[in-house]
């Protein structure tokens, strides 16, 4: 294809266009004058309007589905980029012009939304303390505190609640369950109301000068009530529901003179922005924080912090080991079992690949708790073939399993691009060794093996990267264990992203988000560092044997 | 002109296939405005509960004149249900167990139920012990649950006074190849802290101090005493070098199984493995774990599941009306006993399910000497350090040593 437009020449677009467009591409003796023509009859193909149809309507589709939620939120900025970006779109798939664009631009969006995104958002996360009790901001923490230290007057009534209205302004008619007094409160305060008529339940049926607000109707005012309170002596009677009130007070309140939290028994808990917490002079602080800015201190903490930094150095390098053995392992086995069915005198080879494959095949969740079960000391499987034996619990045989799970279900991968890397291997090149007298090994060794890693190297580095991380094996088989009897923090078979998801405490349901991405960017860092070398190897590979 | 004119065909269709894509899902009436209510009450809950929910959401709609919408969380609720609160896309109401409360309070996503004396009244104490916290009541609750020791009869006619007594019935059960095992405790390769806790606590072994009010301390963290390093070396005589009772080959995936499958005469577990149970086809009988002998009685951990309020609801009131006086009433409690057999919190449903099954109002009375597992954010610092040091001391490690290695642990991420 490339070379066919390249000789097209003067062609303005060469790019490969849908299916339904070849013939006239394919045709080099097309000159300027039939360029007009051409894309006239390329823009009303069938193909074409298939295609642009999708796109729009995908386009317009995830438009209209953001507009209300965002619109609910007020978030203008990401209003603004979401209407931009579908006018770039809609204008680029209307007009006959910026072909390359057009494909392009999928990519590009797809790009920056699912890895350019997270990545910023990861590294400016690893710069506030965002985390369980730092969500939201100081103004929610302050509503929150106060709200929840309002307790019920002592030995007021738990009165019954009537929701009317009186000259178009809510009212709460409340009933004092002990002596059925009804009164009437209102933003003013409390007055007696006579002649209600009251029923069995505590409900007001009718109030002369008041109107009875149905409760479909009150549900709908739901933020009005709520917002409702009526002053009293020693607090204020709020709405418990719509069927019941009660007199409550809050017990700790936000001064801004002081920026502080006090009580009436003279408590106070200034607000520090460092913390991001209300704090008292003994250092306590109250539960509800909210998120600030922390600059390096998390990235300082990684490093410094003995109770992370201490361990780093053990988990990374049991951590390369893991992912360079599950590559090494994953890859020569893949390789024999290839080459096995490569040979020409095999029989049966659809068989042998199909259930080769079913490892692959398979929900990997579920082959991990069964590998994890069949380690069983007492019940399982490997006990039963080779001896009873902590093999998940001594550190040795946690690690050798690991990596012979992970073996299990990487090679079926490896075999599946090495068979399709061994077709692509000239027959001639082999043959030439033969004949000039090569062993099989050497021939292997010097020609077929250096071939297929040009294909595979890309592969291989992925595949680094993808078990350098691989969170799901050490979750889900041993945990990070087995952990030393002195150290209770790092287990043997930890890798980074493991023991970064236990440190920032994900595991017992109180997160540190910040901290979280800032060992995020530390191990972005290590996995960036490994392929770009890995990469410019391979390149000049390449350059060697192509 | 005829581009234009497909262009225009093209942006025509795109746009009412978008439409069509869309106006299914999200009917410009439905959204609700920023700061009004509109009659509706979204209401979150695993999927277990959330058709036994419907109908009861349904009749409170009907007679409030709203619609309920009742939302099934499959996984990681709370963490779900705080991420979406935070954002303004959470729920009015919200369904999951007790421990939740103190990191649903320090994210301010909550809000506190006020409850008459009559309410309050009603409940299991225990009940509403458990989500009381910091003073405030923050949720309904609805049903409890707690560990007992779960007896094959067939094997064991009378239960075990002392665990000394149940060890050595195992182990002669065990001598004459009628089990296994001694005991199903699931423990599992990774330790578990909240099935060994009777055991822990009746060996005398705690993880926090009492504030003054008689809640669990963060500040105060007990698992490195004297008395919690004996109680470890307890667990160590009862481990995989000692009597082999408790051991890292039985877990939470093969525990309930073992039992059921007679390899073992005494299983540690709650109220959910009684379905499991029953299939196994032996008589059985559920008593209190027991004390070491001349010990303090053996203190299981409590959960409660409770309906709480969200701060950042859209129906507030609304969602208070449902939670604390809606929800507060028997039958809703039995028909989530029948979903889920867990004991229900109101007395009332409780002293009814009785005469129907015996069973839960055992599991009830072998928790009575329980105590709620601690509400407070610190509590998820201990899960993981103490299951580590009782893996270590149930390998026969040194229990000192585990205790001072978790101890350590613990107070890191507590004061991080």
């Amino acid at each position: 294809m490339t070379t066919q437009v390249a000789g097209a020449g003067s062609e303005r677009s060469p790019h490969p266009g849908p299916s339904g467009q070849a013939p006239e591409q394919r045709n080099p003796r097309r000159g300027q004058g039939g360029e007009a023509e051409k894309i006239r009859r390329r823009e009303v193909s069938t193909g074409f309007i298939v295609s642009r149809i999708a796109v729009l309507s995908i386009v317009a589709a995830l438009l209209i589905y953001a507009i209300p939620p965002l619109l609910q939120t007020e978030s203008w900025t990401a209003l603004g980029v979401l209407g931009a970006v579908t006018a770039a779109v809609a204008y680029l798939y209307l007009t006959p012009r910026h072909v390359p664009a057009k494909y392009l631009v999928p990519g590009t969006i797809f790009l920056v939304a699912f890895a350019i995104v997270p990545i910023v958002l990861t590294f400016v996360t690893a710069f506030t303390n965002f985390g369980d009790g730092h969500r939201g901001t100081k103004e929610e923490a302050i509503r929150a505190i106060e709200t929840s230290s309002v307790t019920q007057v002592p030995g007021s009534p738990e009165y019954y609640l009537t929701i009317a209205e009186r000259d178009g302004s809510l009212v709460f008619l409340l009933v004092d369950p002990a002596t059925k007094a009804v009164q009437a409160g209102t933003a003013d305060g409390l007055s007696p109301v006579d002649g209600a008529e009251v029923s069995l339940t505590g409900k007001v049926l009718s109030a002369s000068g008041f109107t009875i607000v149905p409760t479909a109707q009150a549900a709908e005012r739901d933020a009005e009530i709520g917002a409702f309170s009526v002053p009293t002596a020693g607090g204020a009677i709020k709405a418990t529901g719509l069927s019941r009130a009660f007199e409550g007070k809050a017990d700790k309140k936000y001064d801004a003179a002081c920026d502080c939290i006090v009580n009436p028994a003279g408590d106070r808990w200034y607000a520090n922005e460092t913390e991001g917490y209300f704090i008292d002079s003994a250092g306590a602080h109250l539960d509800q924080g909210w998120q600030v800015s922390v600059g390096f201190a998390n990235f300082k903490k990684a490093l410094t912090d003995p109770t992370v930094s201490g361990h780093f150095l053990n988990v990374l390098i049991w951590n390369f080991v893991f992912a360079i053995s599950s590559v090494a392992t994953t890859f020569a086995l893949g390789m024999i079992v290839a080459l096995a069915l490569h040979h020409p005198r095999v029989r049966g080879t659809k068989v042998y690949r199909v259930l080769l494959i079913l490892p692959y095949a398979m929900p990997s969740f579920a082959m991990l708790l069964i590998w994890r079960d069949m380690f069983n000391t007492d019940f399982g499987l490997i006990s039963k073939l080779f001896g009873v034996h902590d093999w998940l619990g001594t550190p040795t045989t946690a690690r050798l399993g690991l990596i012979v799970i992970n073996l299990w279900m990487g090679f079926p991968y490896m075999f599946l691009v090495i068979t399709g890397a061994l077709q692509a291997v000239p027959k001639e090149l082999t043959d030439a060794a033969r004949i000039d007298g090569a062993t099989p090994w050497a021939g292997f060794r010097r020609v077929t093996l250096p071939l297929v890693l040009v294909a595979l190297t890309p592969l291989l580095i992925s595949s680094f990267g993808f078990n350098f991380n691989n969170f799901n094996n050490i979750r889900l088989v041993t945990n990070g264990g087995p952990y030393a009897i002195d150290n209770a923090t790092v287990g043997s078979t930890d890798l980074l992203i493991s023991y970064t998801y236990r440190v920032a405490g994900f595991d017992s349901g109180v997160a540190d988000f910040g901290f979280a991405a800032a060992i995020s960017v530390f191990i972005f860092a290590i996995v960036a560092t490994v392929s770009t070398v890995a990469f410019w190897r391979s390149r000049r590979q390449e350059e060697v044997y192509s | 002109m005829r581009i234009r004119t497909a262009g225009v065909i093209v942006a025509a269709a795109g746009l009412m296939l978008g439409v069509a894509a869309c106006g299914g899902t999200n009917e410009p009436a439905a959204t609700p405005s920023k700061d009004k209510g509109n009659g509706k009450l979204v209401l979150w809950t695993d999927p277990t509960r959330a058709p036994v929910l419907k109908p009861f959401a349904e009749a409170f709609g009907k007679e409030n004149g709203v619609t309920v919408e009742v939302k099934e969380i499959s996984e990681n609720q709370q963490q779900t249900f705080i991420t979406a609160s935070q954002q303004g896309s959470g729920p009015d109401i919200m369904v999951g167990a007790h421990d939740w409360i103190g990191n649903m309070v320090q994210n301010g996503a909550i809000d506190p139920v006020q409850l008459t004396a009559d309410q309050k009244a009603a409940f299991h104490p225990n009940a509403l012990k458990a989500v009381t916290f910091n003073g405030q009541v923050y949720g309904a609750p609805y049903a409890m649950e707690n560990v007992a020791l779960i007896r094959n009869t067939d094997l064991v006619p009378t239960a075990p006074a002392t665990i000394e007594e149940l060890v050595k019935v195992g182990k002669e059960l065990k001598a004459a190849k009628k089990v296994q095992e001694i005991l199903c405790v699931p423990f599992g390769a990774g330790g578990d802290v909240y099935h060994t806790y009777p055991l822990f606590s009746a060996a005398g072994g705690s993880l926090f101090g009492t504030t003054a009010t008689g809640d669990p301390d963060p500040s105060k963290v007990t698992v490195n005493t004297p008395e919690s390093i004996a109680a470890l070396e307890k667990m160590k005589a009862l481990g995989e070098k000692g009597e082999g009772a408790i051991k890292t080959s039985i877990g939470n995936e093969n525990g309930i199984p073992t039992f059921v499958q007679k390899k073992c005469a005494f299983l540690i577990s709650g109220p959910w493995s009684m379905n499991d149970v029953k299939k196994g086809g032996f008589n059985f009988d559920v008593t209190a774990v027991p004390g070491f002998e001349g010990g303090k009685p053996a203190t299981p951990f409590l959960g409660v599941q409770a309906f709480y309020v969200a701060a950042k609801g859209k129906s507030k009131v609304l969602a208070q009306e449902f939670v604390a006086n809606y929800v507060t009433n028997k039958d809703v409690a039995l028909a989530l006993y029948k979903a889920d057999p867990r004991p229900a919190a109101l007395t009332a449903a409780a002293d009814q399910i009785k005469g129907e099954d015996p069973n839960a109002e055992k599991f009830i009375q072998a928790g009575a000497n329980g105590i709620p597992m601690p509400a407070i954010p610190a509590m998820g610092a201990i899960w993981g350090p103490m299951a580590n040091a009782e893996v270590a001391v149930v390998k026969g490690g040194d229990p000192k040593t585990a205790a001072e290695a978790a101890a350590k642990a613990i107070l890191a991420e507590i004061n991080k």
